[in-house]
């Protein structure tokens, strides 16, 4: 009882005193109380002493921050630079032809089969090379920057989701995170990860992986907690362990929403990296850029186009297994 | 000797049972619970003892608590209060691994919403139980195999369950919970998503299994008919208490309460009643009245269905013989309108 009315009491408290010290610290001086309430000029302006001096913690904290754990970025950096450029080299050195063929071969395979959607994907990709014979290695370029940063999203995502499922703690805990996440402007996160990582691939994918992980953690989480309750009855009631619940039961009848829940990681995976070619990642976006600053419209429309072309691609491979799976577990109609 | 005893079973929902127990205890009704403290009362001090081999049916409008309570004998909820006792063994004292090892070993379960794999096939789905004991895959195959042929689902083991058909999902479930052999089967309202149809060609199919199988059964249900089918004993939930316990017959013949009265008001007494419930024992009949040569021997175990056009149509009277062929007692049109009208 005492405990609900110090919580009521507390909000007007503060407000009391917030006033109080605004008159202090204003000049103005009336001759009646009343003039306090007639003329409120007082109020007017935002007191300047009223400031949380966030920036200064943050920079103080940030200078720290980087001068003594500096060196475990430096690792980080280095990890992942290799296998970015690794993976760029492996696909640069397949001739084009394979490689297109490797996408078409993924696609109908993937999609269970389906003619149309391997041959439109298929066009999609010659037409990227098609667009202008540069555009394709910078594609290859973008692509292997995004599946770094998609797989890193993947192994951050999906147990995260997970664990948001099974804790309503976590959940609480996570949620506003993500929100954060996916509002705060994304130069918010892209200069510090200069300042951290240097210019290039890898702050562009970790900028990529705060982008991009949201949609996957919540679709994951959601995937999980829709799961028909009885079902879960069910697997319990036979004696499943929460692993052999988790593998068995959970995981494959969330994995549409999972695979949902990837391709929109990877959608804006690629929107990011067009960004993150401002912080001077080569690739696709750099061509728009480049077509920007030249003021030479046609040539960024070309790289935009080609920008498209690699978003249908990627899309269809990654949306397509999700609805085979999907149409498994749906009655016929 | 009981298989399973649930002793003094207390259930409240809401963020703080604990302090409501006392209450509760103390006879505060569920409206009143609801109203005074926002919590929902589940259960209120349900005793029940399940003999083996029986099945055991429990009724109840929804809402009653019927399914909160065959969840307390797989402990999926932990009751607030009181004890829950399958084999002698007290359900509430395993912990997190033994009560794993206790659901594989001891019992299975049946769903309204039959609660199969959408992504497993049919035969994996029987598989099920078999599969979280990590039993050889041979052995989950051929078990499994002939579980889907008891109930009659040759051919269809490949096939996914959104492809099959309401009741034959039904028969997968059923199949499902055989598959591990258990002792005991939880049946949470398992043929009511059913049309009346294929409800009644399942219950069928259930007493005869049971014939063969000899399980203890818990048989949760809102139909009334569907009980007095299959239950060797009934009890009645009624607002999470346990209103009445007994017989199909003296449920009929004698209902504890007016809520007891509304459900069986409706029932097709001749179906249930059987004749040694309702005939006259032997020695309070008087025999002087009758014709030997216009009276039929009937088996004790008759239901009076069959009995009706002999005793109305011929004018005969009815002679009830035991197992052994002695005559335990006597039918005549009077004892049969007493039956069909009275009600205490």
């Amino acid at each position: 009882m005492i405990r609900k009315l110090l919580t009521y009491l507390t909000f007007p408290i503060i407000m009391i005193w917030l006033l109080i010290t605004s008159f202090n610290s204003s000049r103005f001086r009336p001759d009646s109380a009343m003039e306090l309430l007639t003329d409120p000029s007082w109020l007017n302006n935002w007191p300047r002493w009223l400031d949380i001096p966030l920036m200064k913690w943050i920079n103080d904290g940030f200078k720290v921050f980087n001068e003594e754990y500096g060196i475990y970025f430096e690792a980080v950096n280095n990890f992942l630079l290799g296998a970015i450029l690794s993976l760029k080299k492996f696909l640069m050195m397949m001739p084009w032809p394979i490689v297109i063929a490797l996408v078409v071969a993924i696609v109908f395979f993937s999609s269970g089969r389906k003619i149309g959607t391997t041959i439109f994907v298929g066009i999609c990709t010659f037409f990227i090379g098609f667009l202008h014979p540069r555009f394709w290695d910078k594609a290859i370029e973008t692509t292997s920057i995004m599946l770094i940063g998609i797989i890193l999203c993947i192994l951050i995502g999906i147990p995260l989701g997970i664990t948001m499922a099974r804790s309503v703690r976590v959940r609480n805990a996570t949620l506003p995170v993500l929100d954060l996440m996916q509002t705060i402007p994304s130069f918010c996160y892209l200069i510090p990860g200069i300042m951290l990582f240097g210019l290039g691939a890898v702050p562009a994918i970790i900028a990529t992986v705060i982008y991009a992980v949201p949609p996957l953690v919540r679709l994951t989480d959601l995937g999980i907690r829709l799961v028909d309750t009885e079902v879960i009855e069910a697997a319990e009631a036979f004696g499943a362990s929460d692993k052999q619940k988790l593998l068995g039961v959970q995981l494959p009848l969330a994995l549409p929403n999972i695979m949902q829940g990837i391709n929109q990681c990877t959608m804006m995976a690629l929107a990011m990296v067009v960004i993150a070619s401002m912080i001077g990642t080569r690739g696709l976006g750099d061509e728009v850029l480049l077509g920007l600053q030249q003021l030479n419209v046609g040539k960024a429309t070309e790289a935009g186009l080609a920008i498209v072309l690699l978003a249908i691609v990627l899309d269809r491979i990654t949306q397509a297994y999700g609805q085979k799976i999907q149409e498994r577990n749906k009655p016929p109609k | 000797m009981s298989k399973i005893e649930i002793k003094n079973i207390y259930k409240i929902f809401g963020p703080q049972p604990d302090q409501v127990l006392s209450m509760v205890q103390n006879g505060a009704g569920k409206e009143q619970v609801m109203e005074e403290t926002n919590h929902t009362v589940g259960l209120d001090n349900v005793s029940l003892s399940i003999k083996e081999g029986e099945i055991f049916v429990c009724m109840g409008l929804s809402g009653s608590g019927k399914s909160t309570l065959i969840r307390h004998i797989n402990r999926l909820i932990d009751p607030t209060s009181g004890q829950v006792i399958v084999d002698g063994v007290d359900v509430l004292s395993l912990d997190k691994k033994e009560i794993l090892e206790f659901r594989k070993k001891t019992m299975s379960m049946v769903f309204q919403r039959f609660g199969l794999f959408p992504h497993k096939t049919v035969i994996e789905n029987v598989a099920y139980g078999l599969e979280i004991q990590e039993a050889p895959e041979g052995q989950r195959k051929e078990i499994a195999q002939g579980q889907i042929d008891a109930v009659g689902l040759q051919g269809f083991e490949n096939q996914y369950p959104a492809q099959l058909s309401g009741g034959m999902q039904q028969r997968v479930g059923l199949a499902r919970a055989l598959a591990t052999d258990p002792q005991i089967l939880l049946m949470d309202e398992a043929f009511s998503a059913l049309d009346p149809l294929i409800r009644s060609e399942m219950q069928t199919q259930l007493v005869d299994l049971q014939s063969k199988l000899k399980k203890t059964i818990v048989f949760i249900t809102h139909d009334l008919d569907e009980s007095l089918k299959l239950g060797d004993h009934i009890g009645i939930l009624n607002g999470g208490r346990l209103v009445q316990v007994g017989r199909p017959e003296d449920i009929i013949l004698n209902p504890a309460d007016d809520y007891v009265k509304a459900f069986v008001k409706d029932v097709n007494r001749s179906k249930v009643l059987r004749a040694k419930t309702v005939m006259t024992k032997i020695d309070k009949f008087d025999t002087s009245g009758i014709n030997p040569s216009s009276t039929y021997k009937y088996d004790e175990d008759t239901f009076i269905e069959d009995l009706i056009p002999r005793v109305l149509k011929d004018r005969s009277t009815i002679e009830v013989i035991d197992k052994t062929g002695s005559t335990t007692g006597y039918i005549s049109s009077e004892e049969l309108s007493e039956a069909l009208t009275k009600t205490k």
